[in-house]
């Protein structure tokens, strides 16, 4: 969400609680629940990514989190929407399919970070049907490396993946003037290896 | 449209599929009510941002603590019993004179859960994630934080495995005060950097 525009201030909320309703604890746990429990797969994100974009925006945030675990379940064959709908007494809504083909090779690993602390790299530029965590207000920018980070599982593999990718990840800084045009603050993203390339002239 | 697309929205209200998710759940043994109702209970009160305050007051009266937070947070914050589940990879930024350190999870709504317990609504609102990356100075000064031209502003995304605290800096409250004290002193916001102290 980085950048859009026109979302309005800050609504603050003073004294705010964990949860507002008893619904929001219940939906909070269970999510929890399964997720501790080894119910889930790492596909939470993409699940909830994949909520109609005008239901997304407006409902509440647990039920983000109700959304995508009835729709990561559902996807992994745990449960059906047949019997949600059952008794729902209606149809019980999901998140939209996944339109990503499944990988088949997840690629090399490596456990080497192959930039270093003051390196400028560029985020390449791409677009993928699936899951990433490459923020589009970054991609095809410049930056330079300021943190080198831990090895970890690329999720845009392992989401739509039998078997998983390591890579380093790094902190990137980018200056508001390449970000955004105009003078302004930096913002520090972090980055996974294969979204970098070097950032040539 | 499409029936598909009615699937895709909610025509029953979200109190209703919690239920019914939450039965389904447990009949099929996927869901234990004991566990939900522990996590629900660890969550709502067992943590949150009097944990990171008790980090905050250690850093500012132990320099050596301090150092070894900014070395490695995870290792430090784990000195006072902290740690866990979104907190596996802790990264602590030192607000300074010259420097104010803020934190946004644009993708979605990534938190240092061990310090500072589950996030506040509007810190997963769209405003804060699509605003907080491109007019920082504008939305702080809208939050009350108003931080002076001769600050730089760095804005943190926390968008891949690291979890970031930031350590604000110590507001005067006299030499002689305790860490207790010091640490009521900590606020949420100031660890989030959308406040001074």
């Amino acid at each position: 969400m980085g950048g859009l525009e026109d979302f309005g201030p800050v609504e603050l909320e003073a004294d705010e609680p964990v949860f507002h309703t008893d619904w929001e604890r219940r939906a909070a746990g269970l999510k929890m629940a399964v997720w501790f429990g080894g119910h889930t797969s790492g596909r939470s994100r993409y699940c909830t990514e994949r909520m109609d974009p005008g239901w997304y925006l407006v409902s509440p945030y647990y039920e983000h989190w109700v959304t995508a675990t009835a729709t990561e379940l559902v996807e992994a064959g745990l449960i059906t929407r047949q019997e949600l709908a059952d008794r729902l007494g209606s149809a019980f809504a999901v998140s939209r399919p996944d339109r990503a083909p499944r990988l088949t090779d997840p690629g090399p690993s490596s456990d080497r970070h192959r930039y270093a602390v003051g390196d400028e790299v560029r985020v390449r530029d791409f677009h993928t049907l699936g899951h990433t965590r490459a923020p589009r207000y970054v991609r095809g920018k410049r930056g330079t490396v300021v943190r080198l980070d831990g090895v970890f599982s690329l999720p845009d593999v392992h989401v739509h993946c039998d078997r998983r990718r390591d890579e380093p990840t790094y902190s990137v800084r980018f200056e508001a003037s390449e970000l955004w045009g105009a003078a302004g603050d930096p913002v520090h993203v972090d980055l996974w290896e294969s979204y970098l390339e070097d950032a040539g002239e | 449209m499409s029936e598909d697309h009615h699937h895709r929205l909610p025509t029953t209200p979200v109190e209703a599929r919690v239920e019914v998710l939450e039965a389904l759940l447990i009949e099929k043994g996927i869901l234990d009510a004991g566990t939900v109702d522990g996590l629900v209970e660890y969550y709502e009160h067992q943590v949150g941002p009097m944990n990171g305050a008790k980090v905050v007051a250690r850093a500012w009266i132990d320099p050596d603590y301090c150092a070894r937070l900014l070395a490695d947070g995870t290792a430090a914050i784990a000195e006072l019993g902290f740690g866990g589940v979104e907190g596996e990879h802790m990264v602590v930024l030192e607000n300074t004179p010259q420097v104010h350190n803020v934190v946004v999870c644009t993708l979605c709504s990534c938190y240092p859960w061990p310090v500072l317990g589950l996030p506040p609504n509007w810190y997963k609102s769209p405003p804060y994630r699509s605003r907080m990356v491109r007019e920082p100075r504008v939305v702080l000064a809208e939050m009350g934080c108003a931080v002076g031209d001769d600050v730089e502003i760095r804005v943190w995304d926390s968008s891949a495995e690291v979890r970031y605290l930031v350590l604000p800096m110590r507001p005067e409250a006299g030499e002689a005060v305790s860490e207790t004290a010091l640490a009521d002193l900590v606020t949420r916001d100031s660890m989030i950097g959308v406040a001074r102290l």
